[in-house]
Formats: structure tokens, sequence, C-alpha cells
């Protein structure tokens, strides 16, 4: 667990990417983790071709359900909604690296359940229980 | 009295060494170190070998078996409940087998609270108290329509009662913790139930905290109701307890109805055992009940004032050593005085999440807690998403509270928190 949290990690809890709000959003969602009440908000702009043109994360909570968070908006920028919707755990494993303890992987999930949730438009369930 | 003498050392070290799991568990090669009592303590091989001897020697149901090893299970469960009973000062008759302090608590606000809380009522709570003592009072009040009102807590976890003549106005019942299991905070009891009782205020009182941690006489408290968990005292899980006076459990209903709990059925209907049978519908935790007995056989042998004294002392020693580390931003909460907490100390280290802390922490072999504890309200006002905590307990050393400072230290070292310029605490 000492080696999950690398660099890039601490630098993307303490200097998230696309943090805060969009003015006029098309879809959002929010979502909690239940187990220690983590919060995520995600906020995308989706242009006529249905691209991700803009998004903004909102949250609270420990270093790897933010920096994951804060890692998937740069996954997902410039991308095409429905590719969003199809994103699994994969995705953010390869962005936090390894080193994640089972406890803890829901932390690490919340992000990409709550985008997937607005790209489906409907609640998504967790992708690691897929 | 508090000074840690050679007595006092090798007292410890025998109580260590009746927990197989801290005498044997390592971690990655590394003692055990449990600082999660307050969710659950260990237990000792005593209780673990109630627990055996009762399943391979005497187990049958009890009560109506006219048999040996019935008879036998008979008198040890009802002999727990006398040990039980004894250990905070109550009758026999007056204490009622639970599954938990929840489910005690559930008993009264079912029973007692469908009997007695009408349409405007005043139920009075504190702002500090775990869900469980809490959401049976919301969802009471929202079934007769009965108002919720708190005592305030200041910023340090102490109950304000300032007011407290006023918030007693026209109270029917007071429900509290007598420990918080948040911050520690021992509850004035002294003061609080006297004057409920003049304001002919019911007082129930969450012991969850308090009962494992310090000496408690139901009588001298002088409280209504008094709801306790053995698992958090040395028991096995699933077996708690209600204490309730005679007067008033005697004119309550019965909360779940069935076998055991009766004295006669017909066809049309039943009557009800007496007390304290008449709560307890079902074949009850027996094992567990045998366990919980051979607990607080224990607790006794070491002395509850010793217990309290040997967690005051560390929880003395905790607060100077994490004092060392408040220049890189470590924050304690509550009450910050040995003689007002109890088992349970909460705090945050700089920017660091405590479920970040808590999973460091567990590399090094050390358990703690991270999160809202159950008592989310309180974080809420309080303004902390959420905090670290650690809880101590019988067999805990000031070796155990080293280690936590050393293993926050590793913390400080992965998130580099001196370089990081200690960006504040998470809350607070
Ligand atoms: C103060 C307090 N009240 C109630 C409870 C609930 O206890 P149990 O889960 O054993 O019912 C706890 C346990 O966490 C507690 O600390």
């Amino acid at each position: 667990m000492d080696d999950f949290y690398r660099d890039y990690i601490l630098d993307h809890y303490r200097n998230p990417r696309n943090f805060g709000h969009l003015e006029h959003p098309d879809v959002v969602a929010e979502d909690t983790n239940p187990l220690c009440g983590d919060r995520i908000r995600m906020e995308l702009l989706v242009d006529a071709n249905g691209i991700v043109a803009d998004v903004r994360f909102f949250g609270k909570g420990c270093a790897i359900s933010q920096a994951s968070a804060s890692m998937l908006t740069e996954t997902v920028k410039g991308r095409p909604l429905a590719d969003v919707a199809r994103l699994t755990k994969e995705a953010v494993l390869e962005n936090v690296g390894i080193g994640i303890s089972p406890a803890r992987l829901k932390c690490a999930m919340l992000g990409l359940k709550v985008l997937k949730t607005a790209a489906v438009g409907q609640l998504a369930s967790w992708p690691d229980e897929d | 009295m508090r000074a840690c003498v050679a007595d006092d050392a090798s007292k410890l070290a025998r109580i260590v060494d009746d927990f197989p799991i801290l005498r044997e568990r390592t971690v990655r090669g590394r003692r055990l170190v449990y600082l999660d009592s307050a969710a659950t303590s260990q237990k000792p091989q005593c209780v673990i070998d109630a627990l055996v001897t009762y399943y391979s020697t005497y187990n049958a149901n009890i009560h109506r078996g006219v048999y040996e090893i019935a008879e036998r299970a008979t008198d040890a469960f009802e002999g727990a409940r006398g040990k039980v009973a004894r250990f905070v000062n109550a009758n026999p008759r007056e204490l009622v087998w639970t599954r938990n302090t929840t489910e005690a608590i559930n008993l009264v606000a079912h029973s007692w609270g469908g009997a007695n809380i009408k349409p405007g009522d005043v139920i009075l709570v504190t702002q500090l108290e775990h869900h469980s003592n809490l959401v049976p009072w919301q969802e009471l009040a929202a079934r007769t329509g009965a108002r919720l009102t708190y005592v305030p807590v200041d910023d340090r976890g102490l109950h304000v009662l300032d007011d407290l003549d006023d918030l007693l106005d026209g109270v029917k019942l007071v429900a509290l913790s007598h420990v918080s299991n948040t911050l520690g905070t021992i509850a004035p009891l002294d003061i609080i139930v006297p004057r409920a009782h003049a304001a002919g205020a019911v007082v129930l009182v969450d012991g969850a905290q308090a009962a494992p941690n310090m000496p408690v006489d139901v009588k001298a408290l002088d409280v209504d109701f008094y709801a306790f968990s053995g698992h958090k005292m040395c028991a096995p899980t699933g077996i708690g307890a209600l204490y309730g006076k005679r007067a008033l459990l005697e004119a309550m209903p019965p909360f779940l109805t069935g076998g055991d709990m009766i004295r006669t059925v017909t066809y049309d209907g039943a009557t009800y055992n007496d007390l304290p049978w008449k709560f307890e519908a079902g074949t009850s935790n027996i094992a567990g009940a045998i366990g919980f007995g051979a607990a607080v056989e224990y607790l006794s042998q070491i002395g509850m004032e010793w217990v309290r004294e040997h967690e005051r002392s560390l929880v003395s020693y905790a607060f100077e050593r994490l004092r060392e580390l408040e220049p890189r931003g470590l924050v304690v909460y509550g009450p910050r005085d040995p003689d007002l907490v109890a088992d349970v100390i909460s705090f945050n280290y700089a920017d660091i999440h405590p479920h970040d802390l808590a999973s460091i922490l567990d590399g090094e072999g050390v358990c703690i807690r991270a999160g809202h504890h159950c008592t989310m309200p309180l974080m809420e006002k309080m303004g902390w998403p959420a905090t670290a905590r650690a809880s101590f307990y019988i067999y805990n050393t000031r070796q155990d509270v080293d280690a936590l400072i050393d293993a926050l230290g590793k913390a400080a070292a992965i998130f580099k928190i001196d370089r990081a310029g200690a960006a504040g605490a998470l809350g607070g």
C-alpha cells in the first residue's frame, strides 16, 4: 500500500486537474462512497458531435478517490461520450498504477462510477463489480 | 496511583498474554497493534474457552429441558445474567439480553416509546450521539408526531448545559451516551440525570463506550435504562444487555413476540412471561450470554477502577506524544483532557485524509478507524469531513502509542508533509 502513494498520485490529490464547476454543463452526476463518505461530482460539456468538450469534477475525500477522479477527467476530455460510457475499471487501474488494496478499490472507482452515470444518463453500477 | 509502577507493568504483561490474537498475530511480520477497541474489543482466552466448553460439553437449549446438559446450559445462561447484572449493580430481573446496544435502544424506543410518547411530546438527545442512539428516536418521533431536540456540544465536544432546564421543559425522554465513541467525551450524568428526573423525564443512557472502560453502577447513576454491548468488553459479538428499572419494564408491552416470552398461549391469545424473559422472544444467544458472563468476570478480576486508570494514563501519554506532531499539522479533536475523555482520541494529520492514514498505518501493523464513526450529524456540525480514531483498551501499552506515533511519522514521510507545507488540517 505504501508504494501506492507515488508522487503523481499526491500531485493529483493536492493539485487536482479540472477541479471546480462548469457554468452550463450538459450532464451532471454525483455520488458518494457509502463506505467512507467520499463524494464526487462530475460535470460534462458535450458538443454537437457527442465529444466531451470540457469536464470538471468536484469532491471531497481521500487521495485515492480524488486523484483517481482528477486523472479520469484528463482521460475523457476530447473523447466521445459513448466511449466514456464504456470505460472499465482497467482505465482507472492504468491511471493509478498498482498497489491498491481491495479495501480501497471502491475509493478508486468512485470517479468512474460517477462519470459513467453521467454518460449513460442513469445510475451506473460499481465498475469493480461488473 | 497513576504512575506505571512495576506491579502495573507485570499486570499489563499478563493481560496482553491472555489475548491469543495479541500474543500470536503478526501483520506483515510486525506485532499487531490494535487501536480499534471502541469498534470491538479483542477476546481473552477465558471467553473463547467458555464458548468452546459450552458447545463441546453441554450444548442444549435452555429453560424447558429436563435432562442434565439442558439444566446445566440454563444455569450457565442465567448465571451469566447474574454476573453481567452484578457488573453494573443491577438486579438480574432487570437485565434483558439483547443482540447489542442498538437492539436494546430499539427495544425501548418501540416498547416504552410506543406506549408513552404522544403527538407533541419532546425527546431530548445530544448532538454527539451515535446513529444507534439517534435514528431510533428520529423514527419514534416520526411515528408518533413527537419532536426531537438536542443538547448542544461545544467545539471541544463538551456538553453545553447552560440552557439545560429550558431544554428539559416538558421533555418525556432524555437519551444520551455515557461516553462519545467519536471524541471520548464522558457525559456529566451526575448533573443531567437528576435534572431530567426533576423535569419528569425518563433517562436512557447508551453505555456502549462506558461499560467497557469504567466502573458503572446503574443504581448510583439512577438512570432508567442503560444499554451496552458485550463485544466491546471482551465478550463475543451478538450479545448485549438492557438494564431497565423494574417498574418501567413491568409496565412495558413486549417488543418481539413468540416462544420463550410467553406464560400461556391459547388459540385466543397469550399471557406474557415474567421479567426479564418477557423481552426475550425466541432462542437466545446462549453461548454469547455465557461468554459475556466470562468476560465481565475477567474484567472484574482486573478491576474496573484499574481499567479506567490504565486508559487515563494511556490517553494522557498519547496526548503528549501527539502534541509533538502538532507543528507538522496534527490536530486532536475533542476535550483533550484525560479526566474528561475515556478510551478514544480523534485526530487528523495535515492534509492526509484519514482513510489514507489508516491504510498507511495498516502497512505498519497499526489498526485504527477512519471515517464518520456513525456520528454523521456531529461531523457535519464540527465541519470535519472525517477523522482518524485511535481507541485504547486494557491490553494496550505505551509501546502501542509509540508504534502509532512511528507509523504517523511514516505517513508524514510518504505524504511529504514537511515539503508540502502541511497544507493545513482537513477540518477544524
Ligand atoms: C456510543 C455507541 N453507541 C452505540 C453503539 C452501537 O453498538 P452496537 O453496534 O454494538 O449495537 C456503539 C458502537 O459502535 C457506540 O460506540
